[in-house]
């Protein structure tokens, strides 16, 4: 990636504390356009922590974001999707109770005459599912009824769905078999060569290796470093995260 | 059911015919509880349990605890519980009481009766009710309290200015026009509610025609013609015997006499007069389908029904929670300032105890009605039928003698019945929640 362009995200010096405990300390990061950045790190570095703060879920204490180098305030969620970032939670942070089209349309249902406009919400979600995940079938059961790979296609369904510039996706992969992960690798690159920005929380090196354009890493809350990905081994970032040292020879 | 509404064109398995109506068989389940009810009722009374006037003392007897069981469908759906609502339901109608007999009338110079003062005083009953609800809301919203905590506050400091607000007295209402919300002083007679029937099912024919139009203009299967017919028929059957049934209750002739006499004309012998719909259960239906509406087709019920499901997925999604919780409890407290109208309009007074232990009715009309203590489950049609169950079944004991304890221990044992057969239905389907 040239550094002559603007980046899509910059998080410039973001810091958070929780009760005097520092979740994030003084981190920086960017994000191109067409670019994945993996976020990795031991549970309780930060990553996740700094990734809600992007999508509006937390509050940064200190620090700017920058989307297309214009600063900008994201106090809750709603501002972050009006910056067009888009989330896929960890816990994927779907209403059980809901069926997958109230769920994908969740704060920003169609409306005919001032009511919800189910049937148009279902028609929609129908196209999309059947776009990412063809053997979808659960439409009108609560999401409840569904599997782990049913439910991470819904909540991907919902982040991509509105047109996203910024996808965050925090282990996306976590709770899927190998075919699955294979269809969300697969979606990664399309989004990818689409001119998506993509932040990727990801355990599995290799889906790292394999993904990510760059890879920053945390500990403690700090960034011990990004480097990019072709000119690491996995070991050079296995060593950054357990031991927090940056490799010499990385940019 | 999993398969309904799939985008294939033949369907696969035989489906039986719950399914192909495509029935709630929980709703199935309370028709059939309150079916017996009756049936055992109307044995046991000799067939005055189905009489059309006692059907009209059930309808108008449960209006108040049916009505605000519609706002607490709404708060338990959304994890929050409403303790205070009998005590809202005092404040509010000590204040109506108040300002129609004593303050407005010093105020304003006017004498009781006159109709500016009630119009006056049913508004300032609803903000009132609305305002106690809106500070309730903000509490638990924005304040974080645990709304089992204000809302228990609420009941003791609502019912305690409530009791200051009138001295403890009971205030007599006599306003001719406050008594027309009150039920048997408030009737359509037998034309109007007639015509208001048909309207009625027009209207239901409509939507469900209009509701299978919108389906397969997007390509979704709907069920068969037969199937469709047979729910369209079964609806207006049962608008049309509800409104046929009361407009067969006479009006005593004495009263009818009287009424002639109070406009200087004499009753012409041979004149009768049938009930027909009271404005008080009319009142009950507008609000009913308002929740219905509001709760499957717009944007606020979608998110309070998330909210139940998964409070952080819904402030994730963006939807302000915090915001959400001051518009259900100020609902909820706007239904007790209606329901508070309609019950000091039946009793023709305003007494200290009025709404007493209103609350756990309310609450378990809700439950009994389907509505989980967990959230996010939960239907307006079923409070109002749990609210009409414990209503008939207390009518019924107290037309065949059991005494007011066994009523009570009855209702009671009713709610923990319910709700346990509830959880052995789920079971039983693999429903988790």
């Amino acid at each position: 990636m040239s550094n002559t362009r603007t980046p899509l995200v910059e998080m410039r010096d973001i810091s958070i504390a929780f009760g005097g405990v520092k979740a994030v300390d003084h981190v920086s990061i960017d994000l191109y356009p067409g670019e994945v950045v993996g976020l990795l790190g031991h549970n309780g570095a930060g990553k996740s922590t700094l990734i809600k703060i992007l999508a509006g879920a937390y509050q940064a204490d200190h620090g700017d974001i920058l989307i297309n180098g214009e600063k900008v305030e994201i106090r809750n969620p709603r501002d972050a999707r009006a910056q067009n970032i888009e989330t896929i939670y960890q816990t994927l942070a779907l209403a059980d109770n809901l069926d997958a089209s109230s769920n994908l349309f969740l704060g920003r249902e169609l409306l005919s005459n001032g009511l919800m406009d189910d049937a148009k919400m279902e028609a929609e979600t129908r196209k999309i599912m059947g776009r990412l995940n063809p053997n979808f079938r659960k439409f009108n059961v609560p999401v409840s009824a569904l599997s782990g790979g049913q439910r991470q296609s819904v909540a991907i369904a919902r982040a991509v769905y509105f047109n996203a510039k910024i996808l965050i996706m925090d282990e996306p992969t976590a709770a899927l078999g190998p075919h699955e992960t294979q269809m969300v690798a697969e979606l990664i690159q399309e989004l990818k060569a689409q001119g998506l920005g993509i932040f990727l929380i990801e355990h599995d090196i290799h889906n790292v290796m394999k993904l990510c354009d760059r890879a920053c890493v945390m500990k403690n809350g700090q960034l011990v470093g990004t480097v990019k990905v072709d000119e690491v081994t996995d070991d050079d970032i296995l060593g950054m995260i357990i031991m927090g040292k940056k490799p010499a020879k990385a940019a | 059911m999993t398969d309904t509404g799939q985008a294939t064109t033949a369907p696969a398995a035989k489906r039986g015919i719950i399914d192909t109506l495509e029935l709630d068989v929980r709703l199935l389940g309370m028709l059939v509880a309150f079916a017996a009810i009756a049936l055992v009722f109307t044995i046991w009374t000799g067939g005055t349990f189905v009489s059309p006037r006692n059907v009209f003392n059930i309808s108008v007897q449960a209006v108040p605890v049916a009505i605000m069981a519609c706002g607490m469908v709404f708060v338990i759906v959304a994890r929050q519980i409403d303790l205070s609502v009998g005590s809202m339901l005092a404040m509010c109608s000590a204040v109506m009481a108040m300002s129609q007999a004593t303050w407005l009338p010093q105020a304003m110079g006017l004498e009781y009766g006159n109709p500016y003062i009630l119009v006056i005083t049913i508004f300032l009953g609803f903000a009132v009710g609305t305002g106690m609800g809106a500070i309730t809301g903000w509490l638990v919203g924005y304040q974080r309290i645990p709304s089992f905590i204000v809302t228990l506050g609420g009941l003791f400091v609502w019912r305690n200015i409530n009791w200051y607000t009138t001295n403890g007295q009971s205030v007599s209402l006599t306003d001719p026009h406050l008594l027309m919300f009150g039920g048997t002083e408030g009737v359509l007679g037998a034309p109007v509610s007639m015509v208001l029937g048909v309207i009625a099912s027009v209207a239901a024919v409509l939507g469900l025609m209009s509701a299978r139009r919108n389906k397969q203009s997007h390509g979704f299967v709907v069920k068969p013609v037969w199937a469709e017919g047979v729910m369209m028929a079964m609806v207006v059957g049962a608008i049309m015997l509800f409104v046929t049934w009361l407009s067969r209750y006479p009006v005593p002739e004495a009263k009818l006499k009287r009424l002639f006499e109070a406009r200087g004309e004499v009753m012409p012998d041979g004149y009768t007069a049938m009930h027909g719909l009271p404005i008080s259960v009319i009142i009950l239906i507008v609000v009913a389908v308002g929740m219905t509406v509001t709760a499957r087709k717009t944007r606020l019920g979608r998110y309070i029904f998330a909210m139940g499901g998964n409070p952080d997925a819904a402030e994730l999604s963006g939807i302000n929670t915090r915001a959400l919780t001051v518009k259900i409890f100020a609902l909820m407290g706007f239904l007790c300032g209606l329901a508070a109208l309609i019950a000091q309009a039946r009793l023709q007074s305003h007494g200290n105890d009025i709404g007493m232990l209103e609350e756990l009715r309310v609450i378990a009309a809700a439950v009994i009605g389907g509505t989980a203590l967990a959230g996010g489950v939960g239907t307006i049609y079923g409070a109002v039928l749990g609210a009409l169950i414990m209503q008939s079944l207390q009518s019924g004991m107290a037309m065949v003698g059991v005494d007011t304890p066994f009523q009570n221990v009855v209702v009671g044992l009713v709610l923990v019945i319910a709700v346990w057969v509830d959880i052995i239905y789920r079971k039983r389907m693999g429903l988790t929640k």
